[in-house]
């Protein structure tokens, strides 16, 4: 089987530092993968590494039949991949509806007004809020735009990073009840998480990273049951 | 009587705010988007006002006579080449420095500003240049030795100035280009990632200033009849003192600014003195800053996330 994204070998450096070491990891259509690791891991990077930022200095990485490296930022979008950046980095200024608009951008928008009446059946509240301004939204509020800005875009490929950061349990069980019911929509996800508890129940397969080198993987359940990964990312218990 | 003067002076300094406004809108719009100072920003503006003249003339040559059709063509030339001005000074001053020091592009600006009066003067030469008086003529308001007057220019000035803000702002508010640069002011890593071209959106926000400066310069060239290689300096000063009075990076803020600028200033020098109208200014751009450092309509700097 084909994979729809596929890393090889690639190592990612910040000037003299280096983030990420020979990470290889693949994931397939239709699946939904995680990757867990703990603060300064290397996970935002190796997420921002597939726009090329930063750009890798070794390694291939492919998506959907392109090689990514040699593309630039701007132009990724458009052969499919959507990013939920860490921090969520909505536009605080513009409208919810704006923001919505703003995903578009790689398709056009043609498919507006459908797709949007399908984000607000997922995200009620973002129909309420649709004419505030980003700005003004709650931390849950704002998640839930930034995953909406990014399906806009009819990716084939979701990226999230950390969506979970900074919410409360009960909003964090929230977002990962629709990341759930848009995976069983047949979107494929790469999920970046150091929730690993919820990570790993939503997701088949997983990749844990340890200090930018990947040194382990497995299926979501077999992840949960690693006496290792509870003892580091699970509390032990 | 006073309010007659009154009157006079608000028209004047209407005229002048417009003005200002139109400048200060390329100040305030670069800021936004790349966070610098364009100091080179008035010496496009004097640069239109010389390709104004010269586009006056050749049309002039080729026989066209009709004013209204003479001023369209050559404001449409002007417009055109100015923002090529524009365009360059983004690509060849700024572009290169991205990513380096804040202070490097503002130094790069600096040169540039002397680039442009240095490359006038010696084109162009330094004495003044005349631009012919087209429109002539005004309305008078009251009779006998009370009576301000309104000039059929001062009413294109303030026409055709509001109209080229609205338009810049129709289409920074609600066209797809204009969220492009919203989106890229706020945050310009996101926005790439979206799939906007940044770099491209940089120039255009060059190419929308030069535009609006090419329009002033055509405007005061009209009003005054004259200009030499240094008036991008002054005019320059004084826009960019309205863009921040109304709020560095906002747009209304920096038509707003170019009003209450041009207004006050012409009030102070029909009621005080001309000498010290520019020290007024200044005098308010200081007070400003001292008491809301972001301006009339500018917004703390907490915005990004
Ligand atoms: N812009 C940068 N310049 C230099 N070093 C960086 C930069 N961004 C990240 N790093 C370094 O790269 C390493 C990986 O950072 P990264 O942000 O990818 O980790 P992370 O796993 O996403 O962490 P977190 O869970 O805190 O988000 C860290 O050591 C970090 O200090
Ligand atoms: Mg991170």
């Amino acid at each position: 089987m084909s994979h729809l994204l596929t890393l090889n070998q690639v190592n990612v450096s910040y000037g003299p530092v280096q983030a990420l070491y020979d990470v290889s990891l693949e994931v397939g259509s239709g699946e939904i993968v995680t990757l867990i690791g703990a603060n300064g891991a290397g996970k935002s990077t190796l997420i921002t590494s597939l726009f090329n930022k930063p750009k890798p200095n070794g390694g291939a990485i492919h998506f959907d039949g392109h090689n990514l490296t040699s593309e630039q930022t701007h132009n990724i979008a458009k052969l499919g991949l959507a990013l939920v950046p860490e921090g969520r980095h909505v536009f605080p200024s513009m409208l919810v509806e704006e923001n919505l608009v703003m995903g578009t951008i790689p398709i056009g928008e043609n498919h507006l007004e459908q797709d949007r009446a399908h984000i607000f059946d997922i995200f009620p509240r973002l129909k309420e809020r649709r004419n505030q301004r980003a700005g003004t939204l709650s931390g849950g509020e704002q998640q839930m735009l930034a995953i909406a800005r990014g399906l806009m875009s009819r990716p084939k490929l979701l990226l999230l990073d950390e969506p979970s950061l900074g919410l409360a349990p009960i909003i964090v069980q929230q977002i990962f009840g629709i990341l759930k019911e848009i995976a069983e929509d047949g979107m494929t996800v790469f999920l970046v998480e150091q929730n690993a508890n919820h990570a790993l129940k939503l997701a088949q397969r997983g990749y844990v990273l340890v200090n930018g080198r990947i040194t382990l993987t497995g299926s979501g359940e077999e992840l949960l049951a690693n006496p290792q990964i509870r003892e580091a990312y699970l509390g032990g218990h | 009587m006073d309010s007659f003067i009154i009157g006079q002076q608000l028209v004047n300094g209407i005229t002048l705010g417009a003005i200002y406004g139109l400048i200060a809108v390329g100040y305030t719009m670069v800021y936004g988007i790349i966070g610098m100072i364009n100091f080179a920003h008035g010496d496009i503006y004097m640069v239109s006002a010389y390709l104004g003249a010269i586009f006056l003339a050749v049309i002039t040559f080729f026989g066209i006579d009709s004013v209204v059709l003479a001023l369209i063509i050559t404001l449409l030339f002007t417009i055109v080449f100015t923002a090529l001005y524009g365009w360059s000074v983004e690509r060849i001053a700024y572009r290169p420095l991205r990513g380096s020091t804040r202070l490097a592009p503002l130094i790069s600006a600096i040169g540039m500003s002397l680039i442009l009066q240095n490359y006038v003067q010696l084109s162009q030469g330094a004495r003044n240049q005349g631009f012919p008086a087209l429109v002539e003529g005004s309305v008078r308001v009251g009779d006998g030795a009370q009576f301000f007057q309104v000039t059929y220019l001062q009413m294109i000035i303030v026409v055709t100035a509001f109209v080229s803000m609205g338009i810049l702002t129709y289409v920074i508010h609600k066209t797809s280009l204009g969220r492009a640069c919203r989106a890229t002011q706020q945050d310009p890593m996101m926005a790439e990632v979206l799939g906007i071209n940044t770099d491209r959106i940089i120039s255009i926000v060059f190419v929308l200033g030069a535009i609006m400066a090419a329009v002033a310069g055509i405007l005061v060239s009209l009003n005054y009849g004259s200009f030499d290689f240094y008036i991008g300096f002054i005019t320059g000063i004084k826009a960019f003192t309205a863009a921040v009075l109304g709020g560095i990076g906002s747009l209304p803020g920096a038509i707003l600014g170019g009003l209450i600028l041009g207004m006050s200033e012409s009030l102070f020098s029909g009621f005080v003195n001309t000498d010290y109208k520019d020290v007024f200014a200044f005098g308010l751009l200081i007070v400003v800053l001292i008491f809301k450092p972001s301006g009339l309509l500018g917004k703390p700097e907490i915005e990004k996330v």
